[in-house]
């Protein structure tokens, strides 16, 4: 419990002194938040980092998920990345050496939009319909960019933080109120 | 039946798995089609001129029919009674369960989870206490790991077992249905008697477990375990040596392992590949690395493979567990940390301050260090992880679950490409998505 706490406020330091170098793998920006690989590249550089992490040995894209960060802006990011509305997160797996990768891409808000990973890994198919259909990110070279989960004719996207939960009035016949 | 992580890996070339992404794209098995085009070309279409032979039909198979595993719709594009292109509709079964997440605290989270995959529901529960304990960085007490490994074997034991079940259903062998639904009861029963529900148990918290084993657990757990290897037998002889069962199946929806892996599918499905990934061996979580059993791994990845694997697998879960019962440690089952767990009951009866806390936690639930962590675990279908980004509160800020199902349904287009419509129930059943967790 404390060494985590310790660890999080050490990579913070880190963020704020400007002298402190960048950690950098595969070209882009590494954070290891409790471990854990997480790489930072811009919507330009996601496919090329993808492929290298490929070729390194990470076979797998097992998760492509969206996050909605409308309501927390002030979460920890190495320098040089500028915090964006959207994230979209994907995790890669190497079998050969048990390890894991994360990607974590920032999207803008007013173009929600970012590569689509399908060429290289085609199992991201679903995974990226569903960020689009809860998120509204669009995956540009995605073959079939429609809803999934959500009924084809539904407007707004429920996983963005400003999506109003809709409510059902209820009426309770024998109650006045 | 096992190899290590290397020898798994090893056999795979990068070239291998490019020539599989290359024939993955070109073999037109996926049909892109949205609902109401479907529904526009459903029936018979009349063949096309510049298409020689192209007789074409598109039909809806599903939501409610009997063998597709809950509400799975399969849209069919089929060429006399072949399989030319198809597509999985789902999302009938969506709650918006991930929204339903970032509302409840840390301590209400495993009653939602709980609700996806309903045939295994304590994996789900792991996964998200493991994803909220690495975020805390809690430490969970020992007896906690173990008690939590035991749920976990039972749970596979009762998914496959309803697999076994289902299966054989799917495929006429309506005698074994009534097999595997007894033996599952059997395992669900321990399962109630420990956490006092058959399914949906919301057994594993967030720093432990629910309660202690109960007095007799261990009986009860060998009445169980005992009867099982004999059971299993009975089910090779009704299944693996019946030459329909075998004519049903073999050769029945082929997939390879780089197409596995190139696919996101996970579990069963590439096990039965011969590549031998488990993360309980691979990457070790929980005390999966002091225990030892097999990984197992079929040859030819087709639908008889994917049932042979899981069959397998049964009686290596109860090795799993007959080695959890004799290494079962003694102490605390959930973690001694104030801030995660409530007080025992008995405090509160003399301690104001007790109770306070108790409530407070049950109310407001704990805050956790702002941060984001993946867990994974191997449940019955595959790799089962949760992502879980927290921005300080007492509730996820984003909680997302990567259910197996949902990643291995992608394979069918695949599998039933050019197959024959009969085929389409085995090699759905023999894929085993729940579809709870599918549309979570």
């Amino acid at each position: 419990m404390g060494d985590e706490t310790v660890e999080a406020e050490a990579t913070e330091g880190e963020a704020a002194e400007p002298e402190e170098p960048v950690e950098l793998a595969y070209g882009v920006a590494v954070t290891r938040p409790r471990g854990e690989t997480v790489l930072h590249p811009s919507r330009e550089q996601l496919l090329d980092v993808v492929r290298a992490l490929r070729s390194d040995g990470f076979w797998m894209c097992v998760d492509v998920c969206g996050v909605d960060y409308l309501t927390h802006p002030g979460r920890s990011l190495p320098r040089g990345v500028e915090p964006q509305r959207f994230e979209v997160v994907a995790g890669f797996l190497d079998h050969g050496g048990a390890r894991r990768a994360r990607v974590r891409t920032q999207v803008p808000a007013d173009d929600p939009t970012c590569p689509s990973l399908f060429r290289i890994h085609p199992g991201v198919e679903a995974m990226e319909r569903e960020a689009f259909d809860l998120f509204g990110i669009v995956f540009d070279g995605h073959p079939d960019m429609t809803r999934i989960l959500m009924p084809e004719d539904w407007v707004g996207h429920p996983l963005r933080k400003d999506y109003d939960i809709g409510a059902i009035p209820v009426q309770f016949k024998a109650a006045h109120s | 039946m096992s190899a290590t992580d290397t020898t798994a890996a090893a056999r795979l070339s990068i070239e291998a798995l490019d020539s599989a992404l290359v024939h993955l794209t070109a073999d037109g098995g996926v049909l892109r089609l949205s609902e109401v085009e479907a529904e526009r070309l459903s029936g018979y279409q009349p063949p096309a001129v510049e298409e020689p032979g192209g007789e074409r039909m598109i039909m809806n198979m599903g939501p409610q029919h009997p063998s597709t595993h809950g509400v799975l719709r399969l849209i069919l594009e089929l060429e006399g009674e072949v399989i030319r292109r198809s597509k999985p509709v789902v999302g009938y079964l969506h709650t918006g369960m991930e929204k339903t997440g970032e509302d409840l605290t840390y301590v209400q989270g495993c009653t939602n989870v709980t609700r996806m995959d309903y045939a295994s529901p304590l994996f789900s529960e792991l996964a998200f206490a493991l994803g909220a304990e690495t975020l805390l960085g809690v430490e969970v007490p020992e007896r906690a790991q173990w008690i939590r490994m035991l749920m976990c074997e039972m749970n596979r034991l009762s998914s496959h077992l309803l697999f076994q079940a289902t299966n054989g259903m799917d495929l006429g062998a309506a005698s074994m249905m009534l097999y595997g639904w007894r033996e599952r009861e059997e395992v669900l029963r321990f399962l109630e008697l420990v956490s006092g529900l058959r399914m949906n148990h919301n057994y594993i918290r967030v720093g432990g477990v629910a309660a202690d084993l109960p007095d007799g657990w261990r009986d009860a757990a060998l009445a169980v375990l005992d009867p099982l290897p004999e059971r299993i037998e009975e089910f090779e002889v009704l299944l693996s040596g019946q030459p329909i069962w075998r004519e049903r199946l073999q050769g029945v929806g082929v997939i390879t392992a780089e197409e596995a892996i190139a696919l996101g599918a996970t579990g069963p499905i590439l096990r039965s590949t011969g590549y031998a990934w488990d993360l309980r061996r691979n990457m070790p979580y929980l005390r999966y690395d002091q225990v030892d059993f097999d990984v197992c791994v079929g040859t030819y990845g087709d639908s008889y493979d994917r049932y042979a694997v899981r069959l397998a697998e049964i009686g290596e879960s109860i090795r799993i567990i007959r080695q959890v019962l004799d290494k079962m440690p003694a102490g605390p089952y959930r973690v001694q940390d104030k801030k995660v767990t409530p007080p025992p009951r008995a405090r509160i009866d003399e301690s104001m301050e007790a109770l306070i806390h108790h409530f407070k936690i049950f109310t407001e639930g704990f805050k956790v260090p702002e941060g984001e962590a993946y867990a994974a675990v191997e449940s019955p279908r595959g790799e089962l992880g949760c992502y879980m980004v927290s921005d300080g509160s007492g509730k996820p800020y984003r909680m997302h679950i990567r259910g197996p199902s949902f990643v291995n349904l992608q394979t069918l287009p695949h599998l039933m490409k050019d197959s024959m419509i009969a085929d389409t129930v085995a090699i759905v059943s023999s894929v085993d998505p729940i579809m709870g967790e599918v549309d979570r």
